[in-house]
Parts: structure tokens; C-alpha cells; sequence
């Protein structure tokens, strides 16, 4: 699992493919999700796109694509039951990107760096 | 390094300690540093008051005695004259609530105002009541002494539990009916209850000195009271469509535009025993007789897309208001909010637009509360 400056979770998956999710610290801080909206299937999005608008109690935010590549499946029942991002936010994935190389994985941070941040 | 900003200090709430004990998150507040929510989060904290018992510390906002120069007719006279309400034939042990307009009849605050048998006590928004205490000090001074209170702490009980756990401490609360007021005792500790609130459900708001306030909120607590935050207030409020002064109504909205008109009587109306006399009444008794241009209404979002405070309503391609208060309604299980429209499009089941985020989303008149209250009558 890798992780961004951004409160995401990075997992690499066979055939090139990025799933994302935020971390359970990002939810917290969050609060109860109340609306997530998804990305359409098949965008291509560069990083630091806008891809997801989450909307706790609190405020909206915007979950940024972490790197280049093309949306080819998104978490629907996020949209139906958006408090799974509370209940357990590294199942709670919310799309997956097909990346040209997972190399592009390797600048992210890792799980005690990314520790080390959130402190 | 120079400090330009010259931000005010946060003021500490006398319960700050049992508030970080029991992992509530701290945020600026009018003015105070206050729990935006505690352990549980707001949705829960909601759900709790709805079903259980809620303990709020709301002790930023303002109390204040008026006691009667000469009598306390000449008292609730004079207040009749900042606020449009009955306020001389208030039974003693009565609450009302009120509001202070200003001369062009917008709405300087909104608060509550007491009978408790030789004088008044009156409870104000924390933002608003220096202002407040300094507007009664300049109109007043004939007929009352204006006496802030500030040593004593303000709880909100709040929910169906409410009379549960507050009987046995202070015996006599079950007897209260809403809007009721009494002097109660806990520990040889003069309350100052009363069975009201701003979340909807029946509960109490209670007044005690500031150096009891923690030991009492512990035996609540113990008693099975859960610690609700600002942010479950929130929600709470607007699912009983209540105005937060600030947002849903201030100096540029009318009562009657913020639909309060209940909260003027007929004895203040136009016809009425002691019509007028209040500032701004040409304008608000006008808008009484002949309806005002635009009115706060409840609006339901289709789909689950929150409409905050802000987002612009839209007619078409014509601006026709504006959202003054939105968010999740835990209870209502959807988005929910307030604004204000036009009074021609004011009639629930009227559908507009609202533009979220670039685009143009579907919302309808809903009416108020969203959902129901429960005060005990």
C-alpha cells in the first residue's frame, strides 16, 4: 500500500491498475461521509484532477486522481451507503485507474512515512 | 515575527476540561472555543438526541436579568417597545420567544424572554449579545437595570430522555410543561430550568452557577445523557426548521420574511390592544397585511446531494434566491435546507433549481419542520 500527501491509499492491482481510497485518519478528520459522487467510467483524468466530490456532515472535498491513467471501475455502493467510508475506510476503495506503468507507484509514500505525517 | 493579525483570543467555556476529556473537537464559535462534535461524530450525536438525551453546552450565549425600576408592567412595556411580542400579559413561570428588530424591521437577534414573577430573564445569541445588552442599556434605562449574568454556565438537555434523566437530580422538572420556567433545586444548587431547546424534541435549557456547572453535567452524563457538539445543534435545528441568526435571519431579512410571524401576536398588530410600537413596525405590519416580497422556506434536494449555505436557487435561467442554511438531516435520512424565495414561489411543491458545483440540480418548496417536533405541550 502506498499513500499521498492527499490522505489517499494506493493499492497496486495486476494489469496496471491504481485502486484508491482515502485513509481511515482522512475519514476521521472528514466526519460521516454523507454523499459521495463518482467519476464515469472510462474518463481519462490527470493527476491532481478533480475525480470524487465526498461530502461529510461538515463540508465537501474533492479526492484528487493521484496519477495519470484511465477510470475502469468506481465503488457504486459508496453512492448508496456513503458512511462505509467511516465504517472502514481501506475497504472503502472508490475507483480504479489503469496506469502505462506501476512504476509510477514508487514516489508515493509508504505506510511509516506515511505515519510519520499524520503524526 | 510581526503579528498583523490581530485576532481576538478564543474565550474558554467553563467546562473546556470535561469537553477535551471526553474528545471533543474544538473549533472558534462566536467568539469561544467550542466541541464541534464528540467521539461518537455528528451523525450519531443526532441520532442520540433524537432517541436518548443530549447534553449541549451552550453557555456562550448571552443571559441577562432586567429588573423592574418601577414596576414590572412598565417593565414588559418597555421591552414591547424593542421586541414585537406580548410581553405584559406573560404568565409568571412563562417563556416566550422574541425578537429584536431595528427601524428598517430587520432582525437585530432573536431570543428568549422569561416571567419569572419580579423580573425578566432574557437569553440572547453569544455573537449578538454584547450588542444586545448594550441596545437594552441605552432603551431601557428608565424602567429596568440591565444585569448580565456572567458566572453562571448554560446547559441544553435535549431529547426524549430528557425528563428521564433530569427528574430524579431536580425533582419537579417532569411537572414543566414547554415553555415553562421554575427555580429547581439539585444538591442545594438554584437551577434555572426551563423546558425548552432548539433541537425540536422536548428538553431543558438549564441555567446554574458556573462553579456547580461541572459536577452537574457529570451526574447528567452518569445518568445517560450523551455530550452532543455544535455540529449535531446544527443538524438538530434544522430538521425542526429553526433560524440560526446569522444565516437563516439578521438586520437585512424582516420577521416576516423569515416567516416568524407567529411570533407576533395580535395584540401587536395592526387592530390590536398595543398595535406597533416596535422598531420597524410600519414595514413588518405592512408585510403582515400584504405579504412580504420573499419568505424563508424549507427546501428538499432531489437526490443526495447536500445544498449548503450559499448555493444560489434558480427559476430558469433567472437568480431567484439563495440557500441560508443546508446540509444532511440525519433523521430526515436526506439532504435538507432552508432559503429564501420569492412569495410567489414559496408555495411547497414548487420546483426550482440549484446550482451545485457547476451544475443545475433539481430541489422543491418542502414544508417545515422536516421532521416532526415533540414538545411537551
Amino acid at each position: 500500500m502506498k499513500y499521498t500527501q492527499e490522505h489517499e491509499w494506493l493499492r497496486a492491482e495486476s494489469g496496471n491498475i491504481v485502486t484508491v481510497g482515502i485513509t481511515a485518519h482522512a475519514a476521521t478528520q472528514l466526519g460521516d461521509v454523507v454523499f459521495v459522487e463518482l467519476p464515469e467510467v472510462e474518463t481519462m483524468v490527470s493527476a491532481g484532477d478533480e475525480a470524487v466530490v465526498i461530502e461529510s456532515v461538515k463540508a465537501a472535498s474533492d479526492i484528487l486522481a493521484p496519477v495519470d491513467g484511465e477510470i475502469v471501475a468506481v465503488n457504486e455502493k459508496l453512492v448508496d451507503n456513503p458512511g462505509l467510508v467511516n465504517e472502514d475506510a481501506t475497504s472503502a476503495w472508490f475507483f480504479k485507474i489503469k496506469v502505462d506503468d506501476l512504476a509510477v507507484l514508487d514516489d508515493f509514500m509508504d505506510e511509516d512515512e506515511y505515519n510519520d505525517l499524520i503524526g | 515575527m510581526q503579528d498583523d493579525l490581530k485576532t481576538e483570543p478564543l474565550l474558554k467555556l467553563g467546562l473546556d476540561a470535561l469537553h477535551r476529556e471526553l474528545g471533543g473537537r474544538m473549533v472558534p464559535f462566536a467568539g469561544y472555543d467550542m466541541p464541534v462534535q464528540y467521539t461518537e461524530g455528528v451523525l450519531k450525536e443526532h441520532l442520540a438526541t433524537r432517541t436518548g438525551a443530549g447534553l449541549f453546552d451552550v453557555s456562550h450565549m448571552g443571559q441577562v436579568l432586567l429588573k423592574p425600576k418601577t414596576s414590572l408592567a412598565d417593565l414588559c412595556l418597555g421591552f414591547e417597545a424593542l421586541v414585537p411580542a406580548d410581553v405584559l400579559d406573560l404568565a409568571v413561570g412563562r417563556q416566550r420567544y422574541g425578537l429584536f428588530t431595528d427601524a428598517a424591521g430587520g432582525i437585530l437577534d432573536d431570543l428568549m424572554f422569561a416571567n419569572r414573577g419580579d423580573h425578566l430573564f432574557v437569553v440572547v445569541n453569544a455573537a449578538c449579545k454584547a450588542q444586545d445588552i448594550a441596545h437594552m442599556k441605552a432603551h431601557l434605562s428608565a424602567v429596568a437595570e440591565v444585569v448580565p449574568v456572567t458566572d453562571r454556565a448554560l446547559l441544553a438537555l435535549q431529547g426524549p430522555g430528557a425528563e428521564a434523566v433530569l427528574e430524579p437530580l431536580a425533582p419537579g422538572a417532569a411537572r414543566l410543561r414547554f415553555m415553562d420556567v421554575a427555580f429547581l433545586d439539585w444538591n442545594d444548587v438554584e437551577l434555572w430550568v426551563s423546558r425548552s431547546g432548539y433541537t425540536g424534541e422536548d428538553g431543558y435549557e438549564i441555567s446554574l452557577p458556573q462553579a456547580k456547572a461541572e459536577p452537574f453535567a457529570r451526574a447528567l452524563l452518569a445518568a445517560g445523557a450523551a455530550p452532543i457538539g455544535l455540529g449535531a445543534r446544527d443538524s438538530l435545528r434544522l430538521e425542526a426548521g429553526l433560524c440560526l441568526y446569522g444565516h437563516d435571519i439578521d438586520r437585512t431579512t424582516s420577521p416576516i420574511e423569515g416567516n416568524l410571524a407567529w411570533a407576533i401576536p395580535k395584540c401587536r398588530r395592526t387592530g390590536g390592544e398595543r398595535q406597533g410600537g416596535f422598531p420597524g413596525a410600519d414595514r413588518i405590519l405592512r408585510e403582515i397585511a400584504q405579504g412580504a416580497p420573499r419568505l424563508r422556506v424549507g427546501l428538499a434536494p432531489e437526490g443526495r446531494a447536500p445544498m449548503r449555505e450559499g448555493t444560489e436557487l434558480f427559476l430558469g435561467s433567472d437568480l431567484v434566491g439563495r440557500i441560508t442554511s443546508g446540509g444532511f438531516g440525519p433523521s430526515a435520512g436526506r439532504p435538507i435546507a432552508m432559503g429564501y424565495v420569492p412569495r410567489a414561489l414559496s408555495a411547497a411543491g414548487t420546483r426550482l433549481e440549484a446550482e451545485l458545483r457547476g451544475k443545475r440540480l433539481p430541489v422543491t418548496i418542502a414544508p417545515l419542520p422536516f421532521h416532526p417536533t415533540t414538545y411537551k405541550r
